[in-house]
């Protein structure tokens, strides 16, 4: 019994870590907190079903569709909203505020187009599971946790390893020398929203599948267990989120196991006001000072 | 243009709000529809409800996300002891401002060292877990089913059940807490909310307790909160976790930040109109429908997306005017300028 918790939480948790990963790289370039991820996650599972269902079930070439189209919109709204506010010198609460109502927009486009209902949602991966143990794992599972994996190295690589990371490190350490070396910084940060975004219709995708439904009714809980999965890991830091993520998604298997399943998503938040009081830092965050 | 109409108002306030004050009285003497009755009374409730998060966000400058925590508190707190142990109004009512107000400190002690990105998310967090809770404590709120039957206010005796009744109710509750902000605004406490926003570390640098000063707007924001939800509760007679949350705390923030930052007739006139627009488009929708068949899909469209409002209205706004309409007008220093143009006037004809 214990084992299938962990088992499952690290499912979840994996994919918590995708969405974190992609917050937490918003938040290095822009020190913006996007409060629009939980909307793109569900924008990215609709947008695979209605595409599946477009194309007969090929769900590889809806999916391929689906996550590009919600990072296109991710970079939409870095270059609609977010682009001009920074050439304003606008404060940063301003963009936060963007972010929130262009969520509250994705979110009503969802209901008004897909619907007010859960949407059942297709699992293509029903093959087969093993046992191991006591525990029942299924093959959609480890699917998720090996694409987590996967994506979480590429990512790593390319923007620890490669240039245009470098140039996304920079950025985040100091925009303005950045642009100052020569560096569209421009376009950097439109880069870092549609990575963001994918990951999080990766994500959401993935889940969908894994529950077999989805609902807009999850964008506000995901964008929180977002934060609670970055903020736990320490923001900005990548192994800090993909940390962070599968922790939250442990915990709170766990919780929902044995207290009540009622409060799951109250988990998260419990978690993340707890880090911010005694641990504003995260696990693996540096402590930062406050410029003046 | 705009400047002389500021100068006209900035000249002519007493009268604009008498005459303001006026129409509000007259109104449901004149009107009596009761569709748009309870329109104009939701358009007070959110009046109240924007001008206590404009303490926060338009005069202290911190975004929260979870106002219609503290307004689902006042609401829930005021059902319970109605319906469960028949307190009267007046004493629910004052019950739920002290619970909503210490709820608002017991989320601003350990959250209130944090920055701005991070108290938006975690008052967002509190918001949440106030719904789960509301949610799933059954003995206590009986969860989805919500509470039913709540009495209507009634005051020393007399039950206002009729909607005029509680239309001046929920008016005098606006003007009580007009007068409430705007005296705090303009005292000695008003000034230094505004020094933090300005510049915390340099207010921080002159001596004023960041933390203190936070705490008490919060306290009192929330308190203004819960009465609005008191008042939602007895006025609705039927309270349940969704229609308290969903939403209600982006849309308070919408029409504080569409009305003007800093701004307490802003905040009125964002109230009102964004509670009136949705149902515009409704009504337009209907309209529609009836005129033609085939514009049905249009139709539906329309009335299914007239939430997205909110969303348009947060982004078009921080685009164009990130202080809201009526934001950054203060007439005061209107008057003053007036006052010394004149002045100089009157000496370059003496010379």
């Amino acid at each position: 019994m214990f084992f299938q918790q962990m088992i499952n939480g690290l499912t979840i948790g994996s994919t918590y870590a995708l969405v974190a990963i992609g917050f937490s790289m918003v938040f290095g370039v822009l020190e913006l907190t996007n409060f629009a991820n939980g909307s793109f996650y569900i924008l990215g599972a609709y947008l695979t079903l209605t595409f599946m269902n477009a194309m007969r079930g090929n769900f590889y070439v809806a999916f391929a569709i689906s996550i590009i189209g919600t990072g296109l919109v991710g970079a939409l709204m870095d270059r609609l909203t977010l682009r001009p506010m920074r050439k304003k010198g606008a404060p940063g609460i301003a963009a936060v505020i963007a972010t929130i109502g262009f969520s509250e927009i994705i979110n009503n486009f969802a209901l008004v187009f897909f619907g007010t209902e859960t949407k059942p949602f297709p699992n293509i991966f029903k093959v087969g599971k093993i046992r191991l143990g006591g525990a029942i794992i299924t093959y959609l599972q480890i699917i998720i946790f090996v694409v987590a994996l996967v994506l979480m190295l590429v990512l790593s690589l390319m923007v620890y390893k490669t240039k245009v990371g470098k140039a996304m490190r920079a950025t985040a350490q100091n925009t303005s020398a950045a642009r100052l070396m020569g560096i569209n910084v421009n376009h950097i940060i439109t880069l870092t929203f549609f990575i963001g975004t994918l990951l999080a219709a990766v994500a959401g995708t993935l889940v969908a599948m894994y529950v077999e439904s989805v609902s807009v009714g999850l964008a506000s809980a995901i964008s929180m267990k977002t934060f609670a999965a970055a903020v736990l890991g320490g923001v900005g830091s990548l192994p800090g989120a993909m940390v962070g993520g599968i922790l939250l998604g442990l915990v709170e298997t766990i919780v929902a196991g044995y207290i009540s399943s009622g409060y799951r998503d109250a988990i998260a938040f419990i978690i993340l006001i707890l880090v911010l009081i005694f641990r504003p830092a995260g696990l693996f965050g540096q402590k930062t000072q406050a410029k003046v | 243009m705009k400047k002389k109409l500021v100068r006209a108002w900035a000249r002519h306030e007493r009268l604009v709000n008498l005459i303001a004050l006026a129409v509000a009285v007259l109104y449901p003497l004149v009107f009596t529809s009761p569709y748009v009755m309870n329109i104009v009374i939701m358009g007070l409730i959110f009046s109240v409800l924007s001008i206590s998060l404009n303490l926060i966000t338009g005069y202290l400058g911190q975004v929260t996300l979870g106002h219609a925590a503290f307004y689902s508190i006042g609401a829930y707190v005021a059902a319970i002891l109605a319906t469960k142990f028949q307190w009267s109004f007046l004493a629910t009512f004052v019950c739920a401002a002290a619970f909503s107000s210490l709820f608002g400190i017991l989320l601003g002690l350990p959250t209130l060292r944090l920055s701005g990105n991070y108290l938006a998310i975690v008052t967002m967090a509190f918001g949440e877990i106030t719904r789960l809770i509301e949610l799933n404590w059954m003995s206590l709120t009986r969860g989805p089913m919500g509470i039913p039957a709540i009495p209507a206010p009634s005051l020393f005796g007399v039950e206002l059940s009729t909607p005029r009744s509680k239309y001046y109710l929920i008016l005098i509750v606006l003007i009580l807490s007009i007068i409430v902000v705007h005296n705090i605004v303009n005292s000695r406490t008003g000034r230094t909310f505004l020094a933090i926003k300005g510049d915390s570390i340099a207010a921080e640098a002159m001596g004023i307790n960041l933390f203190r000063y936070k705490l008490l707007c919060f306290s009192l924001s929330a308190m203004i909160a819960g009465v609005a939800g008191a008042f939602y509760a007895h006025y609705m007679s039927f309270i349940d976790p969704t229609s308290l949350s969903a939403g209600v705390s982006t849309r308070i923030l919408s029409m504080t930040i569409m009305g003007g930052l800093g701004s307490i007739p802003g905040s009125i006139f964002g109230a009102l109109t964004l509670t009136a627009v949705p149902e515009l488009l409704r009504a337009l929708s209907e309209a529609m429908l009836h005129w033609s068949d085939s514009l049905a899909p249009m139709a539906r469209v329309l009335v299914e997306s007239r939430q997205i409002v909110y969303g348009f209205i947060l982004v078009v706004m921080v685009l164009v005017k990130s202080d809201g309409l009526l934001g950054g007008i203060n007439l005061k220093y209107e008057r003053q300028n007036m006052r010394m143009e004149e002045e100089a006037e009157k000496e370059a004809a003496e010379k």
